[in-house]
């Protein structure tokens, strides 16, 4: 027989599972998993952009 | 008093006041005044997205605090036993990385910045204390998970902490006290840290940029832009 | 000294032109984006909850590392046995430097490993005749015969097929094979965990004697291991499974990885005393000359107020003050 889990336990699980083994990268001595580097690498990403992306001028200001 | 006098001497007279009461409420004023504990405008130069990751920081801090307080109505077993209070932890998780993420890149602009210049170097320093006050909350919180996250971290945790003689007083085993310290002490710090630190940015005001004049023959608004 | 004054000051931050803005409306907009945000990667990630390790799931599947434990235990050999302060005397800790802070620290829990580990579980609990007889045994024997029989007993262990306490050439052990055989019985069927939990009250948060039992055998390393947690894996930054762990911890688990701190004695004590220094520096960097005129000289900040300058050229920014 077929048994569902009940509903907010559908509705609440992750169309993404992270468990189950770890991606790791080894560079050298680096040891990081791929998780964390996407982290990092947004990080990175997010302020380089802050920088260089012109900010909207506003027009009451001039 | 009578009720024929204008509201202002009315309060003329408490700014007069030479009790300890009205003297913290002239200090304040002063250091404070409510123009630029909540300014309608800011800097000209404030002209960076950069800018934006010090209130994203507040804003993922207040969800970390909020989804926290859920968890804490329905305390530390909920999570593990229901799936709506698993979907809460990984709100909390998931805010808790934002916070940190955007919390570092705040740390980064404010660096290359040199944001301590012209007396802000409390408030740079609040910053560095807040930071590491999350390193410790957020660690704490991996340590009051009851999984196998929680036995490994603090198992591998306190042979740095016994090292040093920390661990003989903050015992990472002690799950009742990393609760607390996660829950309670912690966050309090935190608080405490952040409200100081949003004070100091209000009172000095936005760091000008380095070796920025005020331009000396134009008055502070809006219409100077142009040259 | 000299040199700041030379330098141009920082110029009042309120004598500059504003512009109109609302930073309320910027703070509910930012509170309400993050919201949106972390609803999204909590629905779509969800969140890792790997099960603990217990005495009893350890000793059900690996019975043969939990009698080796229990045996080391018993003798006064094993990691926690060995440990030194805060837990006991066997050894005085690492020192920073010329500073023994884990010896000046004491020994605030203390624990007595062969009695608190496995003398008083099998005491605590309903005897079978031949455990009462070994427990009798094993007290009346001096302390020079106790750690004959332990050690003893480990070797063999140690060579028997599996280390199977069942295959254990024969050989002088005393009463240890029966205690650490009904330790094991307790351990399986649960008992142990609560034992170890239970202090002499009731209600209980304290888990360091049960974590410490448990660390010393190798079940929960392994299961740690697997999952890339260990410390010269860059454990510390991990998390299980392919979630993102505290990354930001990535500069303190760095230098378990190099010399040399890697393989000295006293490497959590250089490693904590190194980060404290280095975050005192990131404490104090607005008065330390040199790192506090890196932004000036990588020039950074001309990106960032780039606006700023084309409007209002200025001749040498990059002599101003930081």
């Amino acid at each position: 027989m077929l048994t569902l889990p009940p509903l907010p336990a559908r509705l609440l699980a992750a169309p993404i599972d992270l468990n189950g083994p770890g991606h790791y990268l080894h560079w050298g001595v680096i040891q990081i998993s791929v998780a964390n580097l996407v982290v990092i690498g947004l990080m990175l990403i997010a302020f380089v952009a802050a920088i260089l992306l012109p900010f909207p001028r506003k027009r009451g200001r001039r | 008093m009578s009720a024929t006098e204008h509201p202002t001497e009315h309060l003329a007279e408490h700014l007069d006041t030479h009790n300890w009461t009205g003297a913290l409420r002239r200090r304040a004023l002063r250091e404070l005044p409510p123009d630029r504990l909540l300014p309608d405008s800011q800097p000209a130069y404030m002209s960076s997205w950069i800018y934006l990751f010090g209130v994203l920081t507040v804003a993922a801090l207040a969800v970390v605090i909020g989804t926290g307080c859920v968890l804490a109505l329905k305390g530390p077993q909920w999570w593990h036993l229901s799936s709506l209070g698993h979907y809460v932890n990984s709100m909390h998780l998931w805010s808790v990385e934002l916070f940190l993420a955007f919390m570092v890149i705040h740390l980064w602009g404010k660096f290359f910045m040199a944001a301590w210049r012209g007396k802000r170097a409390m408030t740079w320093m609040t910053g560095v204390v807040a930071f590491l006050a999350s390193i410790g909350t957020a660690f704490t919180g991996y340590l009051a998970q009851q999984n196998l996250d929680s036995q490994w971290i603090s198992t591998q945790a306190k042979d740095g902490l016994n090292s040093v003689g920390i661990g003989a007083y903050f015992n990472v085993m002690d799950f009742g006290q990393m609760l607390m310290w996660h829950i309670v002490l912690l966050p309090a710090a935190i608080g405490v840290l952040t409200v100081w630190h949003l004070v100091l940015v209000r009172r000095r005001g936005i760091v000008p940029p380095i070796g920025a004049v005020p331009p000396e023959d134009e008055n502070t608004s809006e219409k100077e832009d142009r040259p | 000294m000299k040199r700041g004054r030379t330098r141009e000051q920082t110029p009042d931050s309120h004598a500059f032109p504003t512009r109109p803005y609302d930073l309320v409306k910027e703070a509910v907009i930012a509170v309400i984006a993050v919201t949106l945000l972390t609803f999204g990667l909590a629905a779509v990630f969800s969140s890792p909850d790997e099960k603990p390790v217990t005495v009893a799931t350890w000793s059900q599947a690996d019975p043969a590392d939990f009698t080796a434990t229990a045996v080391t235990e018993l003798g006064g050999t094993s990691a926690t046995a060995q440990y030194g302060p805060p837990y006991n005397t066997a050894a005085d800790g690492q020192k920073l430097g010329p500073l023994p802070l884990q010896t000046w620290a004491g020994v605030k829990h203390p624990i007595d490993t062969a009695n608190d580990f496995v003398l008083q579980p099998l005491r605590q609990t309903p005897e079978p005749a031949a455990v009462t007889a070994a427990l009798a045994r094993w007290n009346a024997a001096s302390a020079d015969q106790q750690t004959k029989w332990t050690g003893a007993y480990s070797d063999a262990l140690g060579k028997a097929p599996n280390g199977d306490p069942a295959k254990v050439a024969a050989g002088d052990y005393g009463p240890v094979p029966v205690l650490t055989a009904r330790l094991l019985q307790l351990g399986q069927s649960g008992t142990l965990d609560a034992q170890l939990l239970a202090e002499g009250h009731y209600f209980q948060t304290d888990y360091t004697r049960a974590l410490l039992f448990l660390a010393d055998g190798s079940y929960l390393q392994d299961q740690a291991r697997t999952q890339h947690l260990g410390g010269d894996q860059w454990g510390m930054m991990n998390e299980t499974g392919n979630y993102p762990g505290q990354a930001w911890l990535w500069l303190y688990t760095f230098w378990y990885q190099v010399q040399p701190y890697k393989s000295s004695t006293n490497a959590d004590a250089l490693v904590w005393g190194t980060m404290a220094l280095l975050s005192a520096l990131l404490l104090l960097l607005p008065f330390i000359p040199g790192l506090r005129d890196i932004p000036r000289l990588t020039r950074v900040y001309k990106l960032i107020w780039r606006d700023w300058y084309r409007d209002h050229p200025t001749p040498n920014p990059g002599t101003a003050r930081t």
